[in-house]
């Protein structure tokens, strides 16, 4: 039986059927996309966006609200796309969120604003990322764009350092409040994990450009090639600056440190990701860049940056592409949707699988991983069923590419130049929660430097909240 | 910023660049690298910076593959492209005693600011610099300037005398003129018969390592190298390193990741005084 559309509205007469299914969105089919770099998901059509905003119920009580850590008014802005009023949609949008273009492509809905729908107790959620992504591209094909409004000038500077999704938006919003801010960036390119990290055909570095340009015409100075701790210290920039503000990111690769991890053909996800996307290698020559394109590709780890290394191992040609990955399925930590295109695209999952050596040739490069099978056991500390190796299982998978996409930690180059600001045991900067503030006066900060691998929206989340506070410190000169 | 102020070729096909970033040079101690990108399309490479002076910075680059070649054919007025530094640990220098500086082919480029050092802090210092040919013959002049002993080798005896590097390492061992310290930079073949000696007679050994990097933050992992049995990263950890201890076969095998992409690494991996 369908559901019926029960506005919660007690004046309300109207009951109408939902239809059960988000409304697809086109995407490439996975023949011809493994062959590119172009964006899987095409992105839906003006109709099709009006029809999806019209499967919400407009809660009164939106539950979908909580589940979002920067608290879009997700009603409101479908509201106005079902009415067809795109120009109110993105602004009601960008009250919360500026960066949603990126947020609609990467986030995981189905664990955050879409779990909690109404809708999805019985039916598919209301498929809010998809509206997302849609009001955020639909605004980038107008000439006018909504300009942030600027608060009167307070004469203040502010640092902001490391250009990721949370330097983005700190930067975004302390220009707004009025503040003369500066974004320090150690690479040639400002973006952080969005243009370093993950690939083109999730995430185009048009999208991230767009949202820079944006900043940038705001009046926001962007420094790139400057590494703080390095180029100058964060003592040095206090000199210069009222506050500072990090989000350095989780850029410290994890290593599996077990035998033959130093062979040639091993890569960290970061250095595989970063050669294809950052400097383009899947370009080579044409780029100068080179990448190891192999023809047996094995990735270790079951998150976002697998799935992003598994299928840009087949589009630099892998005849095969394995997930290795020590749990079952079920708890693959990635996107439901990343899971879901990699089969598509026929990337092999080895689950309940940990790799335990590399085996080299006689030149040093890896020809074999070897392996050792996992069952189920009891729940751990994060709630999982802990994977415990079965003995006598061990076998070796033949492999000339190893990627290895288990997680990274902070970046250590700020804490270690900087001994007054405390760390944790795992390097990241400790902040009070509620403000975003170090122990060192003047300084905040927020996203994967506070919290190891983490998301782009909890990134926003605390870099929203830190500007706030930093807003209030210039203003107030209260620590 | 980045504009090119100076170009000379100092030997075949190495070129000696000037070029202005104050910011960058503001900050720079000895053994201190920086990594450019040359165009929209270019690769990240590491380069030493072997001086500074007024806001200006001094490197020197040998033509082994597309990127250096490119970057050596840049003139005066031109801008390197994108520059990011200054990297890595800066060299630990204190007074020691008796040292010897131990330069093979390019790498006599890290070693001069390292030697220079060195001398201010009252070290008693020789240096060996030893080169495939003179055609490859670089900083001689400014070595022997700041060295209180100046012993110069090469591969075919085209300059100086004949031989290895560690031939004169080895005779000053073996008359029992056991220096307090050593300082190698070169091509890991010749680090790896430096470190040999060193070991066989018990005396400390920093050297530079150059593997190939990427972003050189500590983001990727492309510098893994092998010091006591522990994958350090160069760019962050380094770039020296306690040369009796590091593994060289597979500091070796790691710059041939790219062999066949034409010779794009940047990095040099042949020669045996040399490069
Ligand atoms: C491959 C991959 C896929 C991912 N997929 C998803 C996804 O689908 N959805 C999702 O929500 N999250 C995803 N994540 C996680 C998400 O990207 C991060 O949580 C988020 O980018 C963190 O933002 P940040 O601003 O804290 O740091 P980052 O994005 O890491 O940015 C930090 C920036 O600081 C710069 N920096 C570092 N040190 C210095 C310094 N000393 N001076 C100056 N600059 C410095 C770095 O170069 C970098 O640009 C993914 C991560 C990866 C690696
Ligand atoms: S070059 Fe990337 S970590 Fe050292």
């Amino acid at each position: 039986m369908p559901t019926t559309r029960n506005t919660q509205d007690a004046t309300s007469e109207e009951i109408m059927p939902v239809e059960p299914k988000k409304t697809p969105m086109r995407e490439q089919p996975p023949a011809e996309r493994t062959k590119n770099f172009d964006e899987v998901p095409c992105g839906y059509s003006e109709e099709e966006a009006v029809k999806e905003a019209k499967r919400c119920l407009q809660c009164k009580k939106p539950l979908c609200v909580e589940g979002c850590p920067v608290e879009i008014d997700i009603p409101a802005f479908i509201k106005h796309i079902a009415e067809g009023d795109f120009r109110s949609a993105i602004r009601k949008m960008k009250e919360k969120n500026l960066l949603p273009a990126i947020c609609g492509r990467v986030c995981p809905q189905e664990d955050q604003c879409e779990i909690k729908c109404v809708l999805s107790k019985k039916h598919d959620p209301v498929a809010i990322g998809r509206l997302e992504r849609f009001i955020a591209d639909w605004e980038a094909r107008q000439e006018e764009k909504s300009a942030a409004e600027k608060a009167a000038p307070t004469g203040k500077k502010v640092a902001v350092i490391g250009a990721g999704p949370g330097g983005l938006t700190a930067a975004g919003d302390l220009i707004k409040m009025g503040h003369k801010v500066t974004l320090f960036e150690a690479l040639h390119k400002p973006g952080g994990v969005l243009v370093y990290g993950i690939p083109e055909f999730r995430l185009p570095k048009s999208v991230v450009e767009r949202e820079v340009d944006f900043l940038v015409a705001s009046g926001v100075k962007l420094e790139l090639d400057y590494i703080v701790g390095k180029t100058s210290t964060i003592d040095q920039l206090l000199e210069e600056y009222d506050a500072v503000f990090i989000s350095t990111g989780a850029g410290l690769p994890w290593f599996l440190n077990i035998p033959g991890e130093n062979l040639n053909g091993v890569y960290s996800a970061n250095e595989y990701l970063t050669r294809s996307n950052l400097m383009k290698a899947y370009l080579f020559p044409q780029y100068d860049t080179p990448i190891i394109r192999g023809k047996n590709v094995a990735v270790v780890g079951g998150g976002n940056v697998a799935m992003d290394c598994a299928r840009t191992a087949l589009r630099l040609g892998a005849e095969e592409a394995h997930i290795v990955y020590r749990r079952s399925k079920k708890e693959l930590p990635a996107r439901i949707e990343e899971v879901h295109h990699a089969e598509e695209e026929g990337v092999v999952f080895d689950l309940l699988t940990l790799p335990v050596g590399y085996i080299g040739d006689d030149n040093g490069w890896v020809k074999e991983l070897e392996c050792i099978k996992m069952e189920l056991g009891e729940p751990d500390s994060s709630g999982r069923r802990r994977p415990v190796p079965i003995e006598g299982s061990n076998f070796r998978m033949k492999t000339d590419t190893v990627v290895c996409a288990i997680g990274q930690s902070p970046n250590p180059l700020i804490p270690q130049a900087t001994p007054d600001i405390n760390t944790g045991k795992s390097g990241n900067i400790e902040v009070d929660p509620a403000t975003g503030k170090t122990s060192k006066k003047g300084c905040f900060a927020g996203g994967d430097i506070v919290r190891g691998g983490a998301t782009v929206i909890l990134a926003m989340g605390d870099a929203r909240k830190a500007a706030r506070s930093i807003d209030e410190y210039l203003r107030t000169g209260k620590w | 910023m980045n504009t090119i102020t100076e170009t000379r070729w100092l030997g075949q096909d190495i070129r000696e660049i000037w070029f202005e970033n104050s910011r960058i040079a503001g900050s720079f101690k000895p053994g201190q690298f920086l990594v450019i990108r040359h165009g929209e399309t270019g690769e990240r490479i590491p380069l030493t910076i072997v001086e500074v002076s007024d806001g200006r910075i001094r490197i020197i680059i040998q033509q082994v593959g597309y990127t250096t070649s490119r970057l050596c054919r840049l003139k005066k007025g031109e801008s390197l492209g994108n520059v990011i530094g200054p990297l890595g640990h800066h060299s630990d220098i204190v007074k020691y005693g008796s040292c010897v500086c131990v330069a093979g082919g390019i790498g006599a480029a890290p070693l001069k600011p390292i030697a220079a050092e060195l001398r201010k802090q009252g070290n008693r210092l020789t240096v060996i610099e030893g080169v495939r040919s003179s055609k490859y013959l670089i900083l001689d002049k400014e070595l022997e300037k700041i060295a209180d002993r100046f012993i110069l080798m090469s591969d075919d005896g085209s300059v100086g005398e004949k031989g290895l590097v560690t031939l004169p390492l080895k005779k000053m061992m073996e008359e029992g003129n056991r220096p307090d310290y050593v300082y190698a930079v070169g091509p890991p073949v010749m680090m790896k018969a430096v470190s040999v000696l060193t070991r066989q007679y018990g005396v400390p050994l920093t050297v530079s390592l150059n593997p190939i990097m990427v972003d050189a933050t500590g983001m990727c992992g492309s510098c893994r190298v092998e010091v006591a049995g522990e994958t350090k990263f160069a760019c962050v950890d380094g770039p020296e390193f306690d040369g009796n201890k590091v593994n060289y076969d597979l500091l070796m095998n790691r710059l041939k990741v790219y062999a066949d992409d034409e010779k794009h690494a940047g990095c040099d991996i042949g020669g045996d005084n040399a490069g």
